[in-house]
């Protein structure tokens, strides 16, 4: 290819997801989706900028995934992995397992033969890690118990790409093609100990060579200072990894994915994740577009009602085998349906495993062509039905779901304190409470935090505490405080309600979310309540004092005098409205006005209002006045 | 009848044996107020006005606390800098507390023998009292005899409810219009004047 034409086509390339990617995202179809239509449009069925060499793009651009492994890896700890063990074996090789028998079941009855039909089975049972680790993380969903459960599987299936190449060998062998085989080749060719001596082998490099050699090559690295080497450095490591993991046939994602793993305690796990986001992003764009060139849409169009009902039928069973897991390993709705609707498509991995089994003659050109477009169009729909999910589904599921929400059996109810809400208050405020030997029962609705903080210790369960079942399974009877530290006001006032009405005895400490809820929640019959933001702020603006210099002890006993201040006006401003009162916005434009006079004056005479007897001008001027006497006197 | 306003000054008072009795041996008298001031300021962050005004409603004020390194808990030291300011407590208009009695209920691990020319402390009690003496007398306030517990380690509680009589008996002393002062001014510890 002329240098000429390689630059146009990175511009054409580049230029097309420029443009869609903004708007895509622009009206919320989210990025993979602006890529992979930015590639139809690029592709040969709409302008035609590029033509058939999408699949060389689409097999260089695989290295995104590759990349993208490599940066999970880093973001899990061994043993965060051993603790997932269940939802990859179990889970992973369950979903690959059943959908494999179905799908290979339902393709026996097309024109396929036994063995077009398993192998149809094997590719179809994978989902595409690129579309959606990319979906999950750009929504924020990666670190969700579905979210998780998806990410488990796909590891899985990373992992099953290793057997499904042998079988599709197997296959190949029957079929009696001698056309150049790549992987399989080896894979057949060696000896079953030979192999298994190479995998492990290769593994053991790569655990090795992370554990002990990758620390000093970064560190060499980095003191030469220059940025470009570190970059240079990760990118050979990764790429070097996944020629070594083709070589002795297991997937390269799996191996970087591995390295990535084992890196993750190294000091160099942020620099590492810095430089190759950029590479990976890219080349994952790269990707997604490169499947938007890839579908033919002259097969499409003569084939269409072939095609889609078997892009339905495809959706179906893998949506139905999900669902029914994702029960199985007792996600809530919710969850499940994050988890069903992130894997209900087939992956990249298809690409190459199609070609692969057309190659060695398993398919025919024909279905081979058929199925390329069923995957293509798969992975296109997969942003479409998460969006669908998002919007229609889960809201409805929602409300429901809270009431019927299989929420945790709460075992010790006897401690003195129930914590409603372990966020970034409730967490702070936990610790404190556990600095001084209190014991809490602490709840909270994310599932997110509750696995999180698990994981240090801490007792938490799950549930919506603002079901009046809920607050007894909390121990509400017999607790003396209940303390409000959840985020959302509507959740908070709920429960206020529902625990003065259940139990009167019940103290409650609740946390405003703003000045306005601060003073409604004065009309209430409320132990104490506390503006959320309110004493961080007055200390960081203590600390701006203090760094201009200020005396640490003027500066703390300024903010006191601020905090003290405000309760008493808010006091006064409780007592002259109710909370409705629309006197109430103007006076509390006031109350700024009147917190800042008190300051400017507290500028001007320190401590005309409170520490007067530290200030010894009065005595100054008295002194004065008295000392003509003295000088009579003597 | 004298309103008697008790400043009770007690770090820990969630420890203390002695003085926690004596407070809530008076605490519920008519005419008595007990202010505890590490209850009230947590912060040292004193109210003054409030302070001041809880004086100028009382006839009779005693400082009550534990003998802490020969004076009062920090608090107390913070409550008399900043509460009686120049112009209210002393100096040339400084009229507020003029005629009231003062005095100190106070507290020491110590034995009263050791609070002696030869003994540990080296000073009679008294002696250490003296700025309190003289900040009355600035003040204008007349300033009784202190009430001392001495010995509070080893008290038995027997003891402490002997105690908690003789302080009951003082504040309704105190509380008594009728009552001439002048005849304690003569002891150096109330208490001696309670038992005889």
């Amino acid at each position: 290819m002329h240098i000429d034409s390689v630059f146009i086509q990175i511009m054409i390339y580049l230029l097309a997801a420029v443009i869609a990617v903004p708007i895509a995202k622009k009206v919320g179809l989210g990025s993979v989706l602006g890529y992979l239509i930015a590639g139809i449009a690029i592709g040969p069925a709409l302008f035609g900028f590029v033509g058939n060499d999408g699949a060389d793009v689409m097999h260089f651009a695989e290295f995104g995934v590759v990349i993208m492994l490599f940066l999970i890896g880093l973001e899990l700890h061994p043993s965060m992995l051993w603790k997932m063990k269940r939802q990859i074996f179990g889970l992973g090789g369950l979903q690959i397992g059943i959908t494999t028998v179905l799908i290979s079941f339902i393709a026996s009855f097309f024109w396929l033969n036994i063995a077009q039909a398993i192998t149809t089975g094997l590719i179809l049972a994978l989902s595409s890690t690129a579309i959606v680790l990319q979906t999950l993380s750009e929504k924020g969903k990666l670190q969700t118990i579905g979210g998780r459960h998806s990410f488990s599987v796909l590891l899985m299936q990373d992992i099953s790409v290793v057997p499904i190449f042998a079988i599709l060998a197997v296959f190949a062998n029957q079929v009696g093609s001698s056309s150049g085989l790549e992987i399989g080749d080896e894979i057949v060719a060696e000896k079953g100990w030979q192999k298994l001596l190479l995998i492990v082998g290769a593994v053991s490099v790569i655990i090795v060579g992370g554990k002990y050699a990758a620390h000093y090559i970064f560190k060499v690295i980095a003191d030469t200072g220059l940025r470009e080497l570190f970059t240079a450095t990760a990118l050979l490591m990764v790429i070097s990894i996944a020629v070594a993991m083709e070589a002795v046939g297991l997937s390269p994602a799996l191996g970087t994915f591995l390295a990535g793993v084992i890196l993750a305690n190294s000091e160099y796990r942020y620099e590492l994740e810095n430089t190759l986001e950029p590479s990976k992003g890219l080349l994952l764009g790269l990707f997604f577009i490169s499947v938007g060139v890839s579908i033919d849409f002259v097969l499409l169009v003569d084939n269409l009602m072939l095609i889609l009902g078997l892009l339905l039928a495809l959706v179906l069973v893998k949506f139905g085998v999900l669902l029914a897991l994702g029960k199985l390993f007792k996600l809530n709705t919710t969850q499940n349906l994050l988890f069903t609707f992130s894997l209900a498509q087939a992956g990249e991995f298809g690409f190459v495993l199609i070609s692969f089994a057309t190659q060695n003659a398993i398919y025919d050109e024909f279905t081979s062509g058929i199925l390329l477009i069923v995957v293509a169009l798969s992975m296109l729909i997969t942003p479409l039905l998460f969006i669908i999910n998002e919007k229609l589904i889960s809201p409805r599921l929602l409300k429901s779901e809270r009431k019927e929400s299989n929420s945790d059996i709460i075992e010790d109810t006897d401690n003195p304190v129930i914590l409603a809400g372990f966020g970034r208050l409730g967490m702070v405020l936990g610790r404190y409470l556990n600095a001084n030997g209190v014991k809490s029962t602490i709840l909270d609705i994310n599932p997110h935090n509750i696995q999180y903080l698990k994981k240090f210790g801490y007792k938490i369960y799950y549930g919506d505490i603002t079901r009046p079942e809920m607050l007894e399974a909390a121990g509400a009877a017999k607790a003396k405080v209940l303390i409000i530290a959840m985020g959302d006001r509507q959740q908070i006032d709920k429960l206020i309600e529902v625990a003065s009405k259940h139990y009167p005895n019940l103290k409650l400490i609740v946390r405003a979310v703003d000045v306005a809820h601060d003073l409604e929640l004065r009309n209430k019959n409320i132990d104490a309540h506390r503006q959320e933001t309110f004493d961080s702020a007055v200390q960081l603006g203590a600390d701006a004092l203090e760094a201009l210099g200020v005396s640490k002890n003027r500066v703390y006993r300024s903010s006191v005098a601020f905090k003290h201040w405000d309760r008493r006006f808010m006091d006064n401003l409780q007592k002259r409205y109710g909370i409705d009162d629309p006197h109430f916005v103007m006076e509390t434009k006031k109350f700024s006005e009147h917190i800042e006079n008190i300051l400017l004056m507290q500028q001007k005479h320190p401590y005309q209002d409170m520490d007067c007897a530290w200030d010894n001008e009065p005595l100054i001027s008295e002194a004065k006045k008295e000392k003509p006497d003295d000088d009579m006197r003597k | 009848m004298r309103k008697i306003l008790i400043l009770f000054a007690h770090p820990i008072s969630h420890k203390s044996r002695v003085n926690i009795e004596m407070i809530n041996a008076v605490k519920n008298i008519s005419g008595v107020t007990v202010h505890d001031l590490y209850e009230e300021y947590p912060d040292f962050f004193i109210d003054v006005k409030r302070e001041q005004k809880l004086l100028m409603d009382h006839d009779v004020i005693i400082w009550q606390h534990p003998f802490y390194w020969y004076s009062a808990p920090s608090i107390l030291k913070e409550w008399f800098d900043l509460v009686l300011e120049h112009g209210f407590a002393y100096g040339h208009d400084g009229n507020s507390l003029k005629g009231k009695i003062a005095m100190s209920v106070i507290t020491t691990g110590g034995k009263k023998e050791t609070y002696s020319s030869n003994g540990l402390n080296s000073f009679p009690l008294t002696d250490f009292l003296i700025p309190y003496k003289q900040s009355c007398t600035l003040c204008q306030m007349e300033y009784l005899p202190p009430f001392v517990v001495h010995g509070t380690h080893l008290l038995a509680t027997n003891d402490i409810e002997l105690l908690k009589v003789d302080y009951v008996k003082l504040i309704s002393l105190l509380k008594d219009e009728q009552f001439k002062l002048k005849d304690i001014d003569n002891s150096m510890f109330v208490n001696e004047f309670l038992n005889n």
